[in-house]
């Protein structure tokens, strides 16, 4: 009985859920950042937690939930950028923050651990995850945070249904700040990062070469030789000289770089484009926040576009994860194309890390994250009327709603303070 | 409309009583007098512009008034008129504004554009005396680079004034300070003409968190009203020993003038700078700007205030606000608050998107929406934009007319210069910004921003607009 009682409390409290079954959107204009474009008065069949078709006069299956969308837009769930979302529930509060490893020496003695990986701390019950999922942002990548480290850890692409096993199968990811954001950690110069680097590189190769002051444990050996072998590195890095640098320096030596940050990357943008090189960027960073941003502007995500770069959005924090496509819109504010900056938040982060095949477009075979939003998805007096997570439809409660109707309720009955 | 006018004509009234008690009280204000130029005071000047007519526009006038198809003259840096088929004046120029809106210029009451400023460097980190929890003596203009590329980020974004603050660090932080957003190579030459002062003061994780960690007082939240309450019993200490001062004084020269050869003049009480600023407090000179998230915190300082007789102008960040909103409302303090900003703390746990619709909802609610941000500052009309779509859906009936106070006359009022700029109305300062669209729009840009008539920002002119000596 009192176990009984305990699984249905913990049913209750599970991420809001409904059991999966055949839904169709009818009537939707459909935007599928696929190479399909905006369909105008589409259908949308989900079968099975994956998209079975999209067109027009779709039958819907016995049984199946039908949504009248009455033309109002449907986009893939939403990318909520590279964050510490479900590994930090309140940022000011250590006990409740996993991001940063702080096994802390003296910088000539400092230990490069690629091993660390935040994948496993991940809080698939956290309540910032339902606060967002609300919102249309239904996956995103965690990352670990150091500003101390050059080599920071490892983290994955996770989907924020409240499954317990959330990292999506390939999105592994090593993350690596470079330039002043590494300065620290680097004996106080960027130079120093790629000596280091070259030695972590050499003790990987050519085991027992070092001597005892390694920068590498056994493990944290054979994790950076995954990402040397084409493994996908995310390099936190703002200034133009020093993206070129670290672009040649990692392709030469096997990784497959992503450029995270980048407020200069305009300035190099055909390089980019030639190296096939995505960047990873917040169209918001238009001032000069330190001397590696000086060239930072307000349309370099659409110069980047212009020159062939994959790019995605992101800002950096957990708790405003949900901004994203407000950063897309600003985007087309200055210039970018809309379908791009919709691709920014959807398709193109999830070819960076490696669930295309699976998430960020709305074409038959994609799992069914969907959002049907109230106007256009990247405006900010829309909102997400109904998000889909692999079929199931969220509960569109969170924490916050909850104190909102509480207070609406004292309000509304004139209760003194 | 009747709530906006009836608040003007208070403040106007509570402006025009500030005044007049205000025989020069401070030494600072006595040494004012010896001198045409009060040190530290205004030496901004708008510069001559010709007349310009804006046709044609959705005009939100601030006032909580809309007019559509309407007109607003601006003639020698102030508001000529507003309304409907205006005639130009001789030698106006004519902006036909079809299709666009018209506001007043937007006012950010929380910034700390050049007190930390782009880029942050070691050698600008000047926002915060971390020294002494009580720093009311400092002044943030002190601290201001009036170079800071953030300003002509935030003039592109619309804003024409902003009051800058210290940090959160104090208990008592500073004395803020209200300026034009106009280009100029010294802070003095920014300064908003006859703006009263605003004093920093915070509540919560900040203070006991920085002085916690030194050992000292307060590392508790009981700590940090202690401190505030000592702070201010000092003060009225202070003020008493300047009442006697002046007592002896008043019988000095009154026994001089009797012809009393022996009389000595009395030995003034020495000047304590932190002191006098919290006595300015409790004269109504220096208005209260109180960093406070939480709504037992905000209760609590709100009896604090009681207790020394001072007014709380605007709680800032109040993430719980929206638990207090008509006790706010019925005492006159604003919210100033962002639209979405949560979680980053535990004060920050209870976060809600409908927080400045709740504070805006009740009879005399005053909400304004704030930056603190040099990113936010930019988009102040989004982030209005989004509060006003999260109170539409919980039911509450919020038009652009009534949200655009947020960022004009709501923060204009908190800092005590309603009675100058934050509307469109005649004889105001001419702080007008035309927008390529309606302002709450993820798409909404400036077209053109005016100050005090003089076009600053042109979309269509990116060469001639601001730019400080850093960004060349």
């Amino acid at each position: 009985m009192k176990k009984l009682a305990l699984l249905a409390v913990a049913l209750l409290l599970a991420p809001g859920l409904a059991a999966a079954q055949d839904i169709l959107v009818r009537g939707a204009r459909v935007h599928t950042a696929a190479s399909a474009g905006t369909l105008q008065n589409a259908d949308v069949l989900v079968q099975d937690g994956r998209i079975a078709a999209v067109g027009s006069n779709l039958a819907a299956p016995a049984g199946a939930t039908v949504i009248e969308a009455e033309g109002r837009p449907l986009t893939p769930g939403l990318f909520g950028g590279i964050t510490q979302i479900g590994l930090e529930e309140v940022n000011l509060e250590p006990s409740t923050n996993d991001a940063e490893l702080k096994l802390t020496a003296p910088a000539w003695q400092h230990m490069w651990r690629p091993e660390f990986d935040v994948t496993p701390a991940f809080n698939s019950r956290s309540i910032v995850l339902a606060v967002m999922r609300i919102e249309g942002v239904t996956w995103g990548t965690i990352a670990p945070l150091a500003a101390g480290s050059v080599v920071i850890g490892q983290g994955a692409a996770v989907t924020l249904d409240g499954r317990y096993d959330a990292a999506l199968p390939g999105s592994n990811t090593l993350f690596v700040n470079w330039g002043s954001a590494g300065h620290g950690a680097s004996g106080g110069s960027r130079a120093a990062q790629y000596m280091l680097f070259d030695q972590a590189i050499r003790e990987v190769r050519e085991p027992g070469s070092s001597a005892a002051a390694a920068l590498l444990q056994p493990e944290g050996r054979a994790a950076l030789k995954g990402y040397l072998a084409g493994g996908r590195v995310v390099f936190h890095v703002e200034r133009a000289s020093d993206i070129r640098q670290v672009v040649r320096f990692a392709r030469a030596r096997g990784m497959k770089p992503v450029i995270a940050g980048g407020s200069e990357a305009w300035v190099v943008a055909r390089e980019l484009a030639e190296a096939g090189v995505p960047v990873i960027l917040d169209p918001l960073e238009n001032l000069p926040n330190d001397f590696d941003k000086l060239g930072a502007r307000f349309d370099n995500a659409k110069i980047l576009n212009e020159a062939g770069v994959r790019i995605a959005f992101s800002q950096t924090d957990s708790f405003h994860l949900r901004k994203n496509r407000q950063l897309a819109g600003n985007a087309v504010a200055h210039g970018l194309p809309w379908e791009a900056a919709l691709a920014a938040i959807t398709s193109a982060p999830a070819d960076i890390f490696g669930v295309g095949a699976a998430r960020g477009r709305i074409e038959p075979g994609q799992t069914a994250d969907l959002v049907l939003w109230s106007g256009d998805p990247l405006e900010v007096t829309t909102v997400a009327e109904q998000v889909w997570i692999a079929g199931n439809a969220v509960s569109m409660r969170s924490r916050q709603t909850e104190l909102r109707d509480r207070y609406l309720e004292r309000l509304r009955s004139g209760a003194t303070d | 409309m009747r709530t906006v006018l009836a608040t003007l004509a208070s403040v106007l009234a509570a402006a025009c009583a500030a005044q007049s008690q205000s025989t020069p009280e401070t030494p600072l204000e006595r040494a004012a007098e010896k001198t045409a130029r009060a040190p530290f005071s205004s030496t901004y000047a708008a510069p001559v512009s010709a007349p310009t007519l804006i046709r044609n526009a959705t005009v939100l006038t601030g006032t909580g008034a809309r007019i559509d198809g309407g007109d607003v003259l601006l003639v020698d840096g102030r508001i000529a008129a507003v309304g409907q088929s205006l005639s130009a004046p001789e030698g106006a120029t004519v902006i036909d504004a079809s299709g666009r809106w018209v506001t007043p210029g937007l006012i950010d009451v929380h910034s700390h554009m050049g007190v930390y400023a782009s880029p942050g460097t070691n050698s600008a980190s000047d926002g915060n005396e971390a020294t002494d929890p009580v720093t009311a003596q400092v002044w943030a203009e002190h601290s201001v680079w009036p170079q800071d590329p953030g300003l002509e980020a935030a003039l592109q974004g619309g804003v024409t004034s902003l009051q800058i603050l210290p940090g959160s660090a104090n208990l008592i932080g500073g004395r803020g300070v209200t300026v034009k957003n106009v280009p100029a190579t010294t802070y003095q030459a920014m300064k908003f003409p006859g703006a009263p002062h605003g004093l920093k003061m915070a509540c919560g994780e900040n203070p006991k968190r920085v002085y916690g960690r030194k050992g000292q007082l307060p590392s508790t939240r009981m700590g940090n009203v202690a401190g505030y309450r000592q702070a201010f019993a000092d003060a009225q200490d202070y003020m008493e020993s300047w009442k006697e001062y002046d007592t002896k004084l008043a019988k000095f020269e009154k026994d001089k003038a009797g012809g009393d050869e022996e009389a000595t003049p009395p030995k003034p009480p020495k000047r304590d700078l932190q002191l006098e600023s919290l006595a300015e407090v409790m004269r109504g000179n220096l208005l209260v700007h109180n960093h406070c998230y939480r709504a037992d915190e905000m209760a609590t300082m709100l009896d604090v205030a009681q207790e020394f007789g001072f007014k709380i102008a605007a709680f800032h960040h109040g993430v719980e606000t929206y638990k207090l909103a008509g006790r706010l409302a019925q005492e006159g303090v604003c919210g100033a608050l962002w639209a979405d900003w949560w979680g980053f703390k535990m004060e920050a746990y209870d976060g809600i998107q409908e927080n400045i619709a709740f504070v805006d909802a009740p009879e005399g609610g005053c909400a304004i929406v704030h930056s603190d941000s040099e990113e936010g500052i930019q988009r102040l009309n989004q982030e209005a934009a989004k509060a006003m779509t999260r109170g539409n859906l919980a039911g509450f009936s919020i038009a652009p007319e009534r949200a655009v106070r947020w960022i004009t006359a709501n923060p204009a009022k908190s800092l005590g210069i309603l009675d100058q700029t934050g509307t469109l109305e005649a004889g105001k300062m001419a702080d007008v910004i035309i927008w390529n669209g309606t302002p709450f729009s993820v798409y909404a840009l400036a077209d053109q921003v005016f100050v005090d008539g003089v076009l600053l920002y042109d979309r269509a002119h990116p060469a001639a607009r601001p730019r400080s000596d850093f960004s060349l």
